[in-house]
């Protein structure tokens, strides 16, 4: 987004009650809520989208047709892609993130 | 050419609004709003306009509907009263957020309880605070001219905020009056093709209309949002202005009307139709050598406190009635402003309150005269006994 | 038949960044109606009422929408739509717009059930062309799980808490598919992401019919109903196959089973592990599972009859 609305004054606020950026929640990391993570094993995966219309948060990373990944930024780790990939594939697992304490 | 016919206030509204030719219009009916929605759909029906009216299934809904067409980039109407405005309340909040340039007639009626269709303004004052933008009609002709007016005011670009037009319940929108309708290409020249600023509808310029906010941004939203209405003064002018040189109307193009004031010791502040009947009781009073005036007030939202001040200060005595209550507050709405306007301005007059015309309640020249009456006791004595009237309140 | 891949090939009108929570079942619903619509060629307009989905996929400055996206109140997505459509048949008539726009109102079941039923069923009523979702929770979510009229009987909610001498929601829970079959409009469906492509087939219907249609859409919620993330689609099959959330369809009035299980299960396989029903499994609140048995059975008895 071009400015961020949420320290401009009040001048500078889009008109009327809008959001006049399209899509802009892409650019806000969910993916930090969760210690768990889906794993993609791309030799694995036979290519059935299954995971990319289950999964709740549009985080099945597609380019030239094809499923290649997680989109890490986003998922929220709830288990669901690696519940539904189908067991032949078994092309996603569900993981700890490793995690620093500090 | 224009025509003169005789018009009720709700048929010569439904004629602005034939004029206008919204491109939507989202309607329920409500006495005393009714007959102005039947002679619109009679034009819906004879194709004589082309708008698309949608016949809702509550007020409510009428709102949301008119709203969301709005926001889809269409010119969009809608009329109501009393307890229809209520229903709808919740939306008129959004709509003004949403800067979006909506004319609504409403047909002045009570608020129950208990029940009663007839005309005060309790109404439209229970909406004060909504930011809209309120012009008040005496006659039919001024409701007409106002709703045209309205149209340019709401979509003028420095304003983009709705306006309601009002007009008393049954006094004016039922009463017969001659009534000139102006030449519809004038008219259409007048009130100018609406360029919406977005729409919903665009696929190149996909919206998100009505976030969620928190108390990050919600403060700064409604601030942002004050910078219409606070514009809107300039623009009512102007339009008034052009609308005269225009048309060659002879109704109020100002914020107000001040009638007999330049020398006036003794004044009353009125909305609506009863500035008719105070009207003539100045002109009695007058004969009978009374320095008396009194001011029509035609916008009351936003409240012209500084010309009325101006108008007011010199007098020795105003009496403001109101049609409506403030319950457990001074009196009435436009009292309460009055107060707030002339305080702290030199030697201000002494302000007395009057309730009149509840539910319809009659307020005819003998009940004005009270009021004058009073305030002749008040100028010469220099205090006033009691602060709060009633008009016609059987006590 | 559209193809998950092809589906994918037009991108993805919901955004990820919204706040849904993690494993809920609204939004895989609400991105296959947004893209097989922008498939078929029609740029969406979707009007939400005020509820989980509104609230978490347009928190100011995100919108999770690449579509145009209204929300205005909690009761009126249907006139709200209503009012967007009528102003595209408008501009479209007078020739200021020429595109291919579809308008989608959705609501939770609180505010359609509840609170949006008045102004859905006008707007149904009215026939302007749009679609209507229901995704259905089985409460109102959004502010904490409290009970609608779409709520099981027995789940324990913070309105019907389990309590000394409660067993959580009384009584049985409404129908709205029923309800909104009743307006005789020209599509009425029921589904779920127990059958994704059932469910494609049935928003492409909805999308491409010209007039009002419905969806009514079983979304489990995981902090309401109380169960493992991981399990949102598992439990849209468990209601599937034990008859609770049957799939069918009334195509200009003519009732469809979409699927009938070869084993009906019983309606315990969907009460297991789901924290909202969980006491009820206790030996005093037993009766409660026989009693939702008897409806289960009772209503999917009585839908075959229609479906013959």
């Amino acid at each position: 987004m071009k400015k961020n609305y949420l320290e401009v004054p009040y001048q500078e606020l889009p008109m009327g009650i809008l959001i006049p950026e399209a899509g802009s929640a892409a650019e806000y990391d969910t993916g930090s809520w969760s210690a768990f993570y889906a794993k993609f094993w791309p030799e694995r995966c036979i290519q059935c989208f299954i995971c990319w219309i289950v999964c709740p948060d549009s985080a099945i990373i597609v380019k030239d047709g094809q499923v290649v990944g997680v989109d890490l930024m986003h998922c929220k780790g709830c288990g669901i892609c690696p519940a539904e990939c189908p067991p032949k594939a078994n092309a996603l697992t569900y993981e700890r993130k490793e995690q620093s304490v500090v | 050419m224009s025509q003169l016919l005789a018009l009720t206030g709700n048929e010569a509204v439904a004629y602005a609004m034939k004029q206008i030719n919204p491109d939507v219009c989202a309607v329920y009916p409500i006495t005393p709003q009714t007959s102005m929605m039947q002679k619109f759909a009679d034009f819906v029906a004879d194709g004589e306009v082309d708008t698309e009216l949608v016949l809702v299934e509550s007020e409510h809904s009428a709102m949301s509907a008119t709203m969301s067409a709005a926001a889809a980039g269409a010119r969009s109407m809608t009329a109501t009263s009393a307890c229809g405005l209520a229903l709808m309340w919740e939306i008129l909040y959004i709509v003004s957020a949403a800067r979006l340039p909506i004319v609504m007639p409403v047909v002045n009626r009570a608020l129950s309880g208990p029940i009663n269709i007839q005309g005060d303004h309790s109404d439209t004052m229970g909406a004060r605070d909504a930011g809209w933008i309120h012009l008040h009609s005496e006659c039919a002709q001024e409701a007409y001219e106002n709703t045209l007016q309205a149209i340019r005011i709401a979509e003028h670009p420095d304003v983009l905020t709705p306006v309601m037009v009002c007009l008393d319940g049954f006094i004016i929108s039922h009463g017969v009056e001659n009534v000139n309708i102006y030449e519809d290409e004038d008219v259409k020249k007048f009130i100018r093709e609406y360029r919406p600023r977005y729409s919903l509808l665009d696929r190149n310029h996909p919206m998100t209309f009505g976030p969620m906010t928190f108390s990050d941004s919600y403060f700064e939203h409604k601030i942002s949002q004050m910078q219409g209405i606070n514009a809107s003064p300039k623009v009512v002018l102007e339009v008034g202005k052009e609308f005269k040189q225009t048309f060659g109307g002879n109704q109020c193009y100002d914020f107000f009307e001040a009638y007999r004031m330049e020398d006036a010791e003794i004044a009353v502040v009125v909305l609506g139709s009863t500035a008719g009947a105070t009207r003539e009781v100045v002109n009695d009073l007058r004969s009978e050598g009374v320095a008396a005036g009194f001011v029509k007030l035609r916008m009351f939202r936003p409240f012209p406190s500084e010309e009325l001040a101006k108008v007011l200060l010199p007098l020795k005595a105003v009496a403001v009635l109101d049609r409506s209550i403030a319950y457990g507050g001074d009196g009435g709405p436009v009292h309460i402003e009055i107060r707030s306007a002339l305080f702290g301005k030199p030697n201000p007059p002494e302000v007395v309150s009057y309730i009149y015309g509840l539910g319809g309640k009659p307020c005819d020249n003998e009940h004005v005269r009270v009021a004058f009456e009073d305030l002749k006791q008040i100028a010469a004595t220099g205090k006033a006994k009691q602060r709060h009237g009633y008009l016609n309140l059987r006590s | 038949m559209i193809k998950l891949k092809e589906l994918a090939a037009g991108g993805d009108l919901m955004s990820p960044g919204h706040r849904l929570c993690p494993g809920c079942g609204v939004p895989p619903v609400m991105r296959l109606a947004v893209n097989v619509a922008n498939h078929l060629g029609y740029f969406p307009v979707i009007g939400i009422a005020t509820g989980c989905l509104e609230v978490s996929s347009t928190i100011f400055p995100y919108t999770a929408w690449r579509c145009s996206f209204i929300h205005s109140a909690f009761e009126n997505a249907g006139a709200t739509v209503s009012g967007v459509e009528a102003a595209y048949r408008s501009l479209t008539r007078k020739g200021k717009i020429n595109d291919k726009v579809c308008f989608i109102a959705v609501g939770g079941d609180g505010g359609t059930y509840d609170i949006g039923l008045q102004s859905l069923s006008g707007a149904m009523e009215r026939g302007h062309n749009m679609v209507y979702i229901c995704y259905d929770n089985e409460a109102y979510q959004n502010t904490g799980n409290q009970r609608s009229s779409s709520t099981p009987m027995g789940s324990n909610t913070t309105t019907t808490p389990v309590g000394k001498v409660s067993y959580g929601r009384k009584g049985q829970r409404k129908d709205l598919t029923y309800i909104m079959a009743a307006h005789h409009i020209p599509y009425v469906a029921q589904g779920s992401m127990a059958k994704y492509n059932d469910l494609m087939k049935k928003l492409e219907t909805a999308i491409s019919t010209e007039g009002p249609c419905f969806l009514n859409v079983l979304t489990p919620c995981v902090p309401g109903w109380k169960y493992d993330s991981a399990k949102t689609i598992e439990y849209n099959r468990l209601a599937l196959e034990t008859c609770f959330w049957p799939h069918y369809e009334v195509i200009d009035g003519k009732w469809v089973l979409n699927y009938k299980p070869k084993e009906k299960l019983p309606v315990e396989k969907f009460l297991e592990g789901q924290g909202r029903f969980r006491h009820l499994f206790r030996p005093n609140f037993r009766y409660v599972i026989d009693e939702l048995q008897a409806e289960v059975d009772r209503r999917w008895g009585e839908l075959q009859v229609r479906c013959q």
